[in-house]
């Protein structure tokens, strides 16, 4: 059961290096669907008994972040005509670079971890820091909105890998928080690019510039 | 019980608004709840509910000290509302008076939130019920404004559900049953995982810290006050950051009880300091009287988390500090908000001479900037006094010096803008778009009130109010 948890990780990590690596939004989008999915599946086969509160958070996951959010961004997309990140802060070699730098930091930090001994050979702790870095890294280095968004779902991916160590012993509540948030925050941010779209005819946020000190 | 009435009574009144037909009778839902919420508050201020041990949602010792002072905020803001929402009635309110109310539903929500995940859910809450109020004025610079506020706000609140975490995990590893109960917390005390509390009390403090708008997380702060009307700003740096302390506080005594509270107040200090520091800079560079409020609002909270480092006593003045920075805060937004009506510009460049066309704020506005900027008898005097009083009792004296020099580069930043824009002979444009704002009773009466309440508070400090902060103080600090 463990490798196979570490073998869907592992897919949500190289999931981030494509999303690093690649300057065109259909793809990131794409990737950051891909992870959403995968990260719906691990509940699944974490518990040995299927619970239906356990069941629910997976459908929700795989649902809200795997089919919504990724239709939204879409169509975000599409209205907006922009299908390529063009001028990155961090250039995607250099963030290909960091990310798999930061993968094996969070690989080395973890032996330094004190983890339960359940916890120990799995990857969700390197898998979750590994991932939340990646979403860092798009929020910081993108200038696109809609890649900003997808490095702020990654982040939000990462903490919610973390969150699967405690799925057993804390309430559903906590991960229910996260789902509808992070539904209502797209939402949110979905409809104030739409407004910021139709006030500067364009995506960049570099272009938000007028309020600098 | 009364602590969810508490909670649902401006819930019901936004759904209530949200539905409510008429533009014109509409914001009058903001005085009426507001009324029904004070009164509720101080009743239970005054007669407080026992909180049966475990329970999630509670009026608690802490949230007694704070919640009132929130309330009779949101109270004499929403008189405010009223008027100005009428000076405003070409734009439609529905959403703006709805948001105004969940907000108010979701920080009482919050401030009585006892639990580590229920904390985190009110806060998200209250971050995205803000949205709607930041580009009420709709211009481009107020969705920018917004943008960066849910970009960076975001983040934070992110970073503290990751923090959120952190502590459960902590628990866990402790042997923990999986109660997150700040209780349970505390009770556990040493049996937490130390490497853990401490990358969650990291966590927390920066994600919660983005919340209150501490430096470096402040960024989002000068944009959304500069652009959201007055009211907002008012609500927001009264309010919405007390929220985030009140969580900071509460994540405290955790990580106090897990034996890492020296660490915790070496952290808050310096971060404390920091804020101060990067807000008086600030404050001596702005041109714009509505940005200059938000770095005083991040000193204050600076303020607020250097109190929070000194042990019992400088919690309990950072408490006081709640109060009348709150109160007096929102009198200088909401005359800064007619000013602003009045001036058509934010900026000290083309604003003067506001003395002669808004005479009563103006008047307010001066007399607040000396009230924010600690001049005795008004509230902020004595609450820093405080924190002075506790940081010197505990030895900080490095620490004390910098505090009165930030202060005092502070005051020079504020009396440079405010008497900038007051003094003078008023320009041609200002003195045409003044002729369209009349200083009514319903937009001079609001701020006149939270400045009364402040000198108040500096005056006679009610004795049950400083019990009810020594009682906060002893559920944070609790003796074993």
């Amino acid at each position: 059961m463990n490798s196979n948890l570490n073998l869907l990780i592992g897919l949500a990590m190289g999931l981030n290096l494509l999303a690093l690596g690649t300057g065109r939004l259909p793809a990131l989008i794409r990737a950051m669907s891909a992870q959403g999915v995968i990260l719906g599946v691990m509940p699944v086969i974490m518990e040995h008994e299927l619970d239906w509160r356990v069941a629910l958070v997976a459908l929700a996951t795989m649902v809200g972040k795997g089919l919504i959010i990724p239709a939204l961004l879409r169509r975000a997309t599409r209205a907006v005509s922009i299908d390529r990140e063009l001028e990155p802060i961090i250039g995607f070699v250099p963030s290909l670079l960091l990310g798999a730098a930061g993968a094996i930091a969070a690989l080395a930090l973890t032996q330094v971890l004190p983890l339960m001994p359940e916890h120990a050979g799995s990857l969700l702790v390197p898998g979750a820091l590994a991932t939340v870095f990646t979403g860092f890294i798009l929020l910081i280095g993108r200038t696109k909105a809609i890649s900003q968004v997808c490095g702020y779902l990654i982040l939000e991916n990462g903490i919610y890998l973390f969150g699967l160590l405690l799925i057993k012993a804390m309430p559903l509540l906590v991960e229910a928080g996260v789902l509808l948030d992070l539904t209502v925050g797209v939402f949110i941010i979905g409809i104030i690019v739409d407004r910021i779209q139709r006030a500067f005819d364009s995506l960049d946020t570099r272009k938000l510039t007028a309020l600098r000190e | 019980m009364k602590s969810f009435v508490l909670i649902l009574v401006p819930l019901v009144a936004a759904v209530l608004a949200a539905l409510w037909p008429g533009n014109r009778t509409r914001p009058l839902l903001l005085p009426a709840a507001g009324t029904l919420h004070s009164l509720l508050a101080f009743w239970m201020f005054l007669d407080p509910p026992a909180v049966a041990p475990g329970t999630w949602l509670g009026f608690d010792p802490l949230a007694r000290a704070v919640l009132p002072a929130v309330s009779l905020l949101f109270l004499v803001c929403a008189w405010y509302g009223v008027a100005y929402l009428k000076v405003r009635s070409e734009r439609p309110n529905r959403v703006f008076v709805a948001a105004l109310l969940a907000v108010l539903g979701l920080l009482s929500a919050g401030l009585q939130a006892r639990h580590v995940g229920l904390l985190w859910i009110f806060t998200e809450a209250v971050t995205l019920a803000a949205v709607p109020l930041l580009h009420f004025n709709g211009t481009p610079r107020a969705f920018e404004a917004t943008w960066k506020y849910l970009l960076v706000g975001g983040t934070g609140i992110a970073l503290s559900l990751l923090g959120s975490l952190c502590l459960g995990y902590a628990s866990l590893y402790g042997g923990g049953q999986g109660d997150l109960t700040f209780e349970a917390l505390i009770a556990q005390g040493g049996g937490l995982s130390r490497t853990w509390v401490l990358i969650a009390w990291v966590l927390l403090l920066v994600g919660y810290g983005t919340k209150m708008g501490l430096a470096p997380m402040h960024t989002w702060k000068p944009e959304a006050y500069g652009e959201a009307p007055g009211i907002v700003g008012a609500l927001l740096a009264g309010g919405v950051t007390t929220v985030a302390f009140s969580a900071i506080l509460r994540v405290r005594s955790v990580v106090g009880a897990a034996g890492e509270g020296l660490i915790a107040d070496c952290t808050l200090l310096a971060i404390g300091l920091f804020s101060m520091l990067v807000a008086a800079l600030f404050l001596l560079g702005t041109r714009d009287y509505k940005r200059m409020l938000a770095y005083s609002s991040i000193e204050h909270m600076g303020i607020l988390t250097i109190g929070a480092s000194f042990g019992p006593a400088g919690v309990a003045a950072a408490l006081f500090h709640v109060w009348s920075n709150g109160l007096t805060k929102g009198a200088l937004f909401l005359s800064a908000g007619n000013i602003r009506r009045a001036a058509g510009s934010p900026s000290m460049d083309a604003v003067r001479g506001m003395a002669l066309l808004t005479p009563r704020s103006a008047a307010i506005f001066v007399t607040g900037m000396f009230a924010v900027t600690a001049l005795p008898p008004f509230g902020p005097f004595f609450s820093e006094l405080k924190v002075v009083r506790a940081a010197l009792e505990t030895g900080h004296w490095g620490a004390t010096a910098m505090f009165l020099v930030c202060l005092l580069l502070a005051f020079f930043g504020l009396t440079r803008v405010v008497f900038g824009i007051v003094d003078g002979r008023p320009r041609a444009a200002t003195r045409a778009g003044s002729q369209r704002f009349v200083e009514t009773a319903g937009v001079i009466l609001p701020p006149l009130a939270l400045l009364g309440l402040s000198l108040w508070l500096g005056l006679f400090t009610p004795d049950v109010l400083v019990d009810a902060w020594s009682a906060a103080v002893s559920q944070l600090f609790p003796t074993p």
